[in-house]
């Protein structure tokens, strides 16, 4: 059979215009991304950006749920009402950051189902600061301010990513993290101008807080493995390094502000660069800590593990139930 | 009527609310799914959104600067005046729903009387307070059908939750003496008289969910007298922990 002929069968026509069929596909895919048009869930995308966001959100929706655990922790022996229902309605909101962040990952073609099985069996991570434990109430100030206040940096570009689901809903998140981080602030000031135990344990959180809060900022650039792809997609429009940069800037005059002290003795304002120059940050522990073996991986992993299996018979009764409802309803009508 | 009888008529509506939110809040972040999870904190912030508005005009009426936090986390076990029925634990989602639905179905028809009080405050708070709580008993009624004519484990669950709870449904209705100056004085509400409303709105809804009536004549009572559970101070013991490490502290 000669060449051209090969071409004619069915088969291989078909393979070739599929093929030409998802080059053009692919270039229409990047001249929307150059544009900085939204790719929609019904749109056409590479196989790859497909799972890069389903990586990315899924990990944020993780983070979302498993970052209530340290707030939880507190709510129960919050120090006054006021502080009580704020925490309540600041975990609440998380939850509901979580819920919506689901959703945008099941435009993907996953279930919620599946993701929660990524996040219990260790396949799929969430952020590492979530565990850290929360020792003290100070600690409710310190993650809303520090926490909270990194999240910002890291979200806020998200706002404008190339993914349509997941940048509506980063637009909402924005807007209650920024709240909480002001509601994080207000609680450390409140703790900074109070008695000495108030402060000594503003400046304890604070200290324990620091470093981590640089570290959720992600690796250093030279280190950071998904950039340079996710640059290209916006899905990232600043480096790890740059981000960091942006939160000790911010950060710092803040703590001068209420008098708190940063944990870091290189830290100096650099007239040159126009930024602080701050001191050695320990990846050890970051890696440590992201590889399951920081001081509560196993409390959070499992405190979601039990909420889920410990629900299941409730899930299966809602279920159920909705289902006989619907036979009835078709009983009747018939 | 003296403000110290106002006050103790308060604590007698109010810490049922505390109590209960504080309960609900211990789940938050640990619902069977996200959907729950958040319907419950909401309903533990409404609970603790009418507490402080209680609770701070309690402290006025008090006179002598006490605040809201001070009535909510400093008082001694046997100075809080809630039922039974709202200290009992977070045994496992058959008893949160049950304990909601039964303390929800009392709460509305409490709103609804305390809302012909005399005192402009409380009725000013119970008429508020019935749009969330109208929204409470359904809820809590609807997980309750859910549960029950769900799955076999989940009418288990379910039975075995309103079979061990109904012996604190009595207290609900019994009158303490502060009730009975503040009925007397035209502020207060007889609960006595929501007792046949609430078994048959309670009845109605086990019997769609297809559950069975309890059929014990016996039932627990102390709470209204602030002779609690063995759960009471250990729940207390989160809820002032705060407060009783650091006392006289801003936060």
């Amino acid at each position: 059979m000669s060449k051209k002929e090969i071409k004619n069968t069915g088969t291989e026509a078909t393979r070739s215009d599929r093929a030409e069929a998802t080059r053009s596909l692919e270039e229409i895919f990047e001249q929307r991304i150059a544009r900085d048009e939204k790719i929609e869930p019904k749109n056409w995308m590479p196989e790859k950006y497909r799972k890069t966001h389903i990586r990315q959100i899924s990990q944020h929706a993780h983070s979302e749920i498993v970052g209530m655990l340290p707030e939880g922790n507190w709510i129960t022996r919050a120090p006054s009402l006021r502080r009580k229902v704020a925490l309540l309605a600041k975990v609440q909101d998380e939850a509901g950051h979580g819920l919506y962040l689901y959703s945008a990952c099941e435009t993907l073609g996953i279930t919620r189902e599946e993701l929660y099985e990524q996040l219990h069996t260790g396949k799929a991570k969430y952020s590492s600061i979530f565990n850290y434990p929360t020792t003290t109430w100070a600690d409710m100030g310190a993650i809303g301010w520090l926490v909270d206040g990194a999240a910002i940096i890291n979200q806020v570009p998200l706002c404008s990513t190339s993914y349509g689901p997941y940048a509506r809903a980063m637009i909402r998140v924005c807007k209650e993290e920024s709240f909480h981080q002001r509601q994080g602030f207000e609680i450390m000031t409140k703790l900074a101008q109070g008695t000495p135990e108030q402060k000594a344990m503003a400046q304890d959180a604070l200290n324990r807080w620091w470093w981590p809060s640089l570290m959720m900022l992600g690796p250093t650039d030279a280190e950071s493995v998904h950039t340079e792809q996710s640059m290209k997609w916006k899905l990232k429009r600043k480096t790890n390094d740059e981000l960091r940069q942006q939160f000790i800037d911010q950060t710092v005059p803040q703590a001068d502000l209420i008098g708190l002290t940063i944990p870091d003795p290189d830290l100096k304002w650099n007239d040159e660069r126009g930024h602080y120059d701050f001191g050695a940050i320990n990846w050890d522990e970051f890696w440590q800590v992201v590889k399951g073996h920081g001081p509560c991986n196993k409390e959070r992993l499992s405190a979601r593990v039990n909420a889920w299996e410990e629900g299941e018979w409730v899930r299966d009764a809602a279920m159920a139930y909705a289902e006989k409802q619907e036979d009835k309803k078709l009983k009747k009508a018939i | 009527m003296k403000n110290e009888n106002i006050i103790q008529y308060i604590y007698g509506i109010a810490d049922n609310a505390l109590i209960l939110g504080q309960r609900l809040s211990e789940l938050c972040g640990h619902g069977p799914n996200l959907e729950t999870d958040i319907a419950l904190t909401n309903i533990s912030l409404d609970l603790f959104g009418q507490i402080r508005s209680y609770f701070q005009y309690a402290a006025k009426l008090s006179g002598d600067k006490k605040t809201e936090d001070d009535l909510a986390f400093l008082r001694i076990e046997r100075e809080y005046k809630n039922v039974l029925l709202v200290e009992q634990p977070n045994r496992h989602f058959g008893y949160v729903l049950t304990r909601q639905f039964f303390y929800d179905v009392f709460h509305l028809l409490l709103l609804q009387e305390l809302q012909k009080s005399t005192d402009e405050t409380l009725t000013a708070i119970a008429k508020k307070g019935i749009k969330e709580v109208s929204y409470h008993q359904r809820f809590s009624s609807d997980w309750i059908k859910r549960l029950g004519d769900g799955t076999e484990e989940s009418h288990h669950k379910v039975q075995e939750a309103v079979d061990d709870l109904w012996k604190f449904t009595d207290e609900l209705f019994h009158m303490t003496e502060d009730d009975r100056v503040a009925v007397e004085s035209g502020i207060g509400v007889d609960v006595s008289k929501l007792k046949e409303r609430y078994y048959k709105r309670v009845g109605e809804v086990l019997e769609e969910a297809t559950l069975t009536i309890p059929e014990t004549k016996w039932f627990q009572k102390g709470g209204k007298q602030g002779i609690h559970s063995e759960h009471m101070g250990y729940l207390l013991a989160d809820l002032q922990y705060m407060q009783r490490t650091y006392p006289n502290m801003e936060w």
